[in-house]
């Protein structure tokens, strides 16, 4: 896979939010988003993720050389993002079984699911409702649901957001497993956190 | 065939949501109680014409849908999980979907103010029950048409409660005359054939609002 974006702009209501952003991404490469808040970052990111339509510019996707619309690679995108909420009045198992079914992909979720709610210590509260949890344990689930269909590009907006020592390890190990044959894009205002990235693009606030 | 698979599931998780929330029934069941007791005080004793019964029951319909069916879109936009949603399921899915949830809660509704205006008003007995069924069943489908991508529009905006009666009542105009005349013919015991005109315009009416709603969907729910 890759993705080539060239002299992307945002507008809202003809207010500027970022113009000329260009890049491009291939297997194994991963880019930090960094920049003040208000620049944009996240507004870069649901466009990227095809949640938002672009003012100017464009963003290609391609498998195998062939363009791709986004749209049609819903099940190789993952995302993590604090305005990505998931459902308070299911349990975390709930949650990963319905919206894997809506995805189309439910009949290989139950030993992957197993695993991660494993790996980010939720397996005991799987069956409690979402609402129940904390904002750490919300963070969590939002990397288990993210991770679930095993996707080729994982974009994560403030990785690190209401963790513990703990998550933040956690997530460390997620992001240097998908940087290594897969692509990362991390959006973030925390100097360590674009470290982690061997790309960098920083958006100024207009 | 996935996205029909999908479509399901939509359907699914607003249903189970919905057991679990009761975001919308219990708004849709509160108005339709009010609705039909205060229509009750009002008339008392009288005896009102098919016509008027049959302008009362679908002004109850109207706005018990006004004041329910908004709120698959509208409960994903409060909760934050409307982006989860794009992110996994296409806008046809989401579209379907919750057209689907708002079909089967409207036909519940309308059964319900049927099993009510039954009940309350003497008066309303239909004579050709395939006339009020087709009637009942168009116009369903033709409410939770509007009312789906109505809803997907006004979620976004800040003046959600007011929006949505507004914009929904000059296009639902049409639907509502044409299901209160059959219904007239219904209660009248007209024979079944005698509403033909009238079903003509409700399936014409649901193939022009569905396929309308199918092709914007995908700019409402995106941006």
């Amino acid at each position: 896979m890759k993705l080539v974006v060239a002299n992307l702009a945002k507008e809202f209501n003809r207010r500027a939010i970022f113009s000329d952003v260009s890049f491009s991404l291939e297997l194994r490469d991963s880019l930090a988003i960094t920049g003040m808040n208000g620049a944009g970052k996240s507004t870069l990111v649901k466009i990227l993720a095809g949640l938002l339509s672009e003012t100017r510019g464009s963003i290609e996707y391609s498998v195998d050389g062939k363009a791709v619309p986004v749209d049609m690679l819903r099940d190789q995108i993952g995302l993590v993002s604090p305005y990505l909420m998931l459902y308070d009045e299911f349990t975390a198992k709930e949650n990963l079984s319905l919206l894997s079914r809506i995805r189309s992909n439910s009949f290989q979720i139950e030993d992957r699911s197993r695993e991660l709610l494993q790996q980010f210590g939720l397996w005991e509260k799987r069956d409690e409702f979402v609402r129940t949890y904390s904002s750490g344990m919300k963070q969590r689930l939002k990397f288990v649901f993210a991770l679930l269909h095993q996707p080729v590009l994982l974009f994560v907006d403030e990785p690190t957001s209401n963790l513990d020592e703990e998550g933040v390890s956690l997530v460390r190990d997620v992001i240097e497993q998908q940087k290594k044959d897969r692509i990362l894009v991390v959006a973030t205002n925390i100097h360590e956190e674009a470290g982690w990235c061997s790309k960098r693009i920083h958006l100024k606030k207009i | 065939m996935n996205t029909f698979y999908s479509t399901y599931a939509v359907l699914l998780k607003d249903a189970q949501s919905e057991l679990r929330t009761r975001y919308a029934v219990n708004a849709l069941v509160m108005f339709v109680v009010t609705a039909a007791v205060i229509v009750q005080l009002a008339i008392r004793s009288e005896l009102p014409s098919s016509a008027v019964l049959s302008g009362l029951f679908w002004v109850v319909v109207f706005f018990a849908a006004m004041s329910g069916l908004s709120r698959t879109f509208v409960s994903e936009e409060e909760r934050g999980t409307s982006m989860t949603l794009q992110l996994v399921a296409s806008p046809s899915a989401v579209y379907f979907g919750k057209l689907s949830f708002n079909i089967v809660l409207t036909l519940l509704l309308n059964s319900a103010i049927t099993i009510l205006f039954t009940v309350v008003f003497p008066g309303f007995v239909v004579e050709t029950f395939g006339t009020f069924l087709l009637t009942v069943l168009l116009s369903s489908i033709g409410l939770a048409s509007t009312s789906t991508i109505l809803a997907a529009i006004i979620a976004k905006a800040n003046t959600k409660g007011t929006l949505y009666p507004v914009l929904a009542f000059p296009i639902l105009i049409p639907l509502l005359m044409t299901a209160m005349r059959a219904t007239t013919r219904a209660l009248d015991g007209e024979p079944f054939g005698n509403a033909a005109e009238e079903y003509q315009i409700l399936i014409s009416y649901i193939m022009v609002i569905t396929a309308g709603s199918y092709l914007v969907f995908d700019y409402v729910w995106k941006d």
